[in-house]
């Protein structure tokens, strides 16, 4: 198969990240990690931004992903990452075929809003939860990669290391999807749905399908997010994360896929260097940040990048 | 002669309106038929009937003899029934060839066939060449269908009709909106492509001229009605027509 | 019987505290087509302000009875400045974009909003119990009500028989009310859109903090209460429909009595109950419960 510059490009950095993965600062790799995850599940916004839809409700899945990789866990004794991620990416995927028949009918403000509902459903399922913790969640360890157990600095490296890889791997697929005859149906279907109908497509059965795969990277992401981070309570899915991923989605703009990982990683420094200097107003600044976005960058960061059309 | 389009006992009301009533219809292959009647004589109800967007009250419509009539319009269009729209239905963020091209990668997938639909189309490929030579649209290949000329518009709105092989083709208004110098080149244009590929047409239209040119078959509607039917000269011809739907239009 | 009477109290108490906060919100939707989650956070500000005026007020060692009058005044403050600073300031220049993308900028104004609120009040709960033991309570049948909670209940009957007749009985209700059938139509009718706009958002504004303030004597007020009720009042709004003023009170009503429900029987659902009902809704209704059809034309 002949591959495109970008699907080229995804690998080699990969490939970089993981190699200089050793020699980078600790708080580099924390921060690739975590903005990495953010990045994954921010695809799946990306591919649903393209088909013209935002959902106020994805925290649902990233939460539901890192829940199913800390239940393999907790219940299970199975702390296995590629399991957790494996799990965590099924049960996600499961969740959003079933509520994706009701969603795939709703647009606009209905579609956020119920995805909205469906998520506040499961935070307030978790917060009275007690055997899962409650509002204070748990600790997840994973023990093992693909069966070799690993601790103390290699299983920092391997989480490391995953991270970097599942990224690229789901940036490389879903960047082939983009460019395939269903993929360009998203922005169809974005412009004018009746068209699309009256071409033969289904648009409905195209949007499940997007719902499904943009569940599936926040199951992925929030999985790898339990793993990395090595903990897991109901915040994942309250609104204000699921607001956080359309934040990233909006600043990152849905150019290309390397634009949600640049964006997740943006929203990560904003974060972190806030944070650390001001913990008061780190929000504030994220805030404006997203107003000079709306009003200055329609197209999020990612227009920076792209030339512009010839008239 | 066979019949390719066949509407039996259609009926449509909305509420006290009745949009269609009794209306029978049995289009012959190749041929080119043209609607005409004032404004809601129900010209567009048949063609949001037979393109599955209004289900008929009462009645069937059949297409090569297979009973559509309780198809969804992605359905109806799969078999071979396409339209276009009195206000242009384009993708407006998108350029001209990548408009097209929605419409080959559909057709490349049948619809269904998730394989297919999986191919790459990195190149727009020939399908869409095609097309925009045959619409003489080579020159806006590039251009953002949402910043078009009305009358490129339009174009584009039938293209995108031809672009998933229609073998019926309804154009509802083709010239509404285009210059009058336009529309007998649009018309041409049309025409050549649908000649060239064998496809049947209906289409609504309430210039005369273009009806007189253009068809060799005329449905006279009124009020839901058929009230005249057969060659263009006989029906634009026939005193009820002349009273009530070119009469109130000249 | 006196539990299902405490249950109906509780029930009325809490519909009355999420219908005062929802109206405002579905008001400004109805009219601006905006969903504004900035709604929760002049809710917060109102509760804010009305413990600091509060507390000053008693420090100063006058009436106590007072604190009512600063409650009023906070919330009076809050939507006066904060209402016509976001509309005129910021929301004028971006009601061209997309009803998402302005979510989304009412989101960014939530942030900003809530580390404003750190800065001024610190990030430790504030008390302020006065106004809520000041009235004591009333016994009826044996059961002690409190007299706060009845006040509560009457602002929100007012508000709503206010809000009712202003759009039914006089004329800038009626402008309003054309404005939120047909922006533009209105608009070529030459109403005054613009500030149709303005006064909207304000009045929504002085709505969300007069919930705000008549709720900070009944809690802790802390930073994150803003984005606990505004999700609620979202339920609250999209149960009864967008922009529907009697979907709101039904949707307030509806909200308040499965949460009450739940709290007293069966506390483990209490959040899970009210998002259900909220998904069920728009599951069966996808536009809420007072919604018009819609036909698109072709």
């Amino acid at each position: 198969m002949k591959l495109d510059r970008t699907s080229v490009a995804l690998l080699a950095v990969g490939a970089v990240l993981i190699a200089v993965g050793p020699v980078l600062p600790k708080w580099g790799v924390s921060l690739l990690n975590v903005s990495l995850c953010y990045g994954i599940v921010v695809l799946g916004m990306m591919l649903m931004m393209r088909t013209g839809l935002v959902s106020f409700g994805h925290g649902l899945y990233y939460c539901i992903g890192a829940y199913a990789g800390g239940l393999l866990d907790h219940y299970l004794k199975l702390p296995d990452m590629l399991l957790m991620v494996a799990g965590g990416a099924l049960s996600a995927a499961v969740v959003a075929t079933i509520l994706g028949f009701l969603l795939a009918k709703y647009r606009d403000i209905f579609f956020a809003m119920l995805s909205l509902a469906f998520s506040m459903i499961l935070y307030g399922l978790l917060t009275k939860s007690a055997s899962l913790g409650s509002t204070d969640g748990f600790n997840v360890a994973a023990k093992s990669i693909a069966g070799v157990a690993v601790n103390g600095e290699g299983r920092q490296f391997a989480a490391y290391a995953l991270t970097v890889a599942l990224a690229a791997v789901c940036a490389l697929l879903l960047n082939l999807y983009l460019r395939s005859h269903r993929g360009r149906l998203a922005e169809a279907i974005r412009d004018n749905e009746l068209r699309v109908e009256y071409m033969g497509a289904s648009v409905r059965n195209i949007v499940h399908l997007h719902y499904i795969m943009a569940a599936t990277f926040a199951g992925i992401g929030g999985a790898m997010m339990s793993i990395n981070i090595g903990h897991i309570d109901p915040e994942m899915t309250y609104w204000p994360q699921s607001g956080e991923f359309v934040f990233i989605g909006i600043l990152s703009g849905t150019g290309s896929v390397f634009a949600p990982m640049l964006g997740a990683l943006l929203f990560e420094t904003i974060r972190s260097f806030a944070y650390e200097y001001s913990p008061n107003t780190w929000q504030m600044v994220l805030g404006i940040t997203m107003l000079i976005v709306i009003v200055f960058l329609p197209g999020g960061l990612w227009s920076l990048f792209r030339q512009r059309r010839a008239p | 002669m066979t019949a390719i389009l066949v509407a039996a006992g259609l009926n449509k009301s909305f509420g006290a309106v009745t949009a269609a009533n009794d209306i029978n219809i049995a289009v012959e292959r190749d041929s080119v038929v043209g609607l005409i009647g004032s404004n809601g004589a129900g010209k567009t109800t048949f063609i949001n009937m037979v393109t599955g967007y209004l289900k008929p009250t009462t009645g069937t419509i059949s297409f090569e003899g297979r009973d559509i009539t309780a198809l969804a319009p992605r359905q109806i269009t799969r078999l071979g029934i396409c339209r276009s729209f009195q206000i242009p239905q384009l993708f407006n963020s998108m350029s001209v060839a990548e408009n097209l091209l929605v419409g080959v990668g559909i057709m490349a997938s049948a619809g269904s066939d998730w394989i297919a639909a999986g191919r790459q189309t990195g190149n727009p490929g020939e399908a869409v060449d095609a097309i925009l030579d045959q619409f003489n649209l080579g020159g806006y290949r590039d251009r953002q269908a949402g910043l078009l000329p009305e009358g490129t518009r339009k174009l584009l709105d039938i293209a995108l009709a031809m672009v998933v092989q229609p073998r019926i083709l309804l154009l509802d208004e083709p010239t509404s909106g285009v210059s009058a110098d336009e529309k007998f080149e649009l018309m041409d244009m049309v025409m050549k492509a649908v000649r060239e590929t064998g496809v049947t047409v209906l289409f609504v239209e309430h210039d005369m001229e273009i009806v007189e040119r253009y068809t060799d078959r005329v449905l006279a509607f009124y009020e839901g009605r058929i009230i005249a039917d057969g060659a263009p000269a006989t029906v634009l011809d026939a005193a009820e027509v002349r009273r009530y739907i070119i009469g109130e239009q000249r | 019987m006196n539990q299902l009477l405490v249950v109906v109290f509780d029930a009325l108490t809490y519909s009355a505290w999420l219908f005062i906060i929802a109206v405002g919100l579905t008001l400004i939707y109805g009219v601006m087509k905006i969903l504004n989650i900035a709604h929760g956070s002049l809710y917060a500000l109102g509760a804010f302000s009305a413990v600091s005026l509060s507390s000053w007020w008693l420090a100063h060692g006058y009436p106590p009875m007072g604190t009512y009058a600063m409650l009023a005044l906070a919330a009076l403050l809050v939507g006066l400045i904060a209402g016509p600073l976001i509309e005129r300031g910021l929301l004028q220049f971006l009601y061209e974009k997309d009803e998402v993308v302005l979510v989304l900028v009412t989101y960014a104004l939530f942030l900003i909003l809530e580390d404003l609120m750190k800065l001024v009040w610190g990030v430790d709960p504030l008390l302020l119990y006065e106004p809520y033991q000041l009235l004591g309570s009333i016994e009826i049948g044996g059961i002690g009500y409190q007299s706060f909670d009845l006040v509560l209940i009457a602002v929100a009957v007012l508000v709503g028989i206010g809000l009712a007749w202003v759009l039914n009985r006089t004329r800038s209700g009626k402008l309003l009310k054309a404005v939120i059938h047909d922006r533009e139509m209105s608009a070529a009718l030459g109403i005054n859109v613009k500030f149709t706009y303005f006064l909207t958002f304000t009045v929504g504004a002085i709505l969300a903090a007069v919930g705000g303030a008549l709720t900070a004597p009944k809690i802790s007020v802390v930073t994150g209460i803003g984005a606990e009720v505004i999700v609620l009042a979202f339920a609250v709004v999209v149960i009864g429909g967008l922009g529907s003023m009697g979907g709101a009170a039904l949707g307030a009503i509806i909200v308040g009595l499965v949460r009450t429900i739940a709290v007293h029987y069966l506390p483990e659902v209490e959040v899970f109950s009210i998002y259900f009902v909220m998904a069920v809704v728009l599951i069966v209704r996808p536009k809420g419960l007072f919604s018009g059809a819609e036909v698109r034309r072709i």
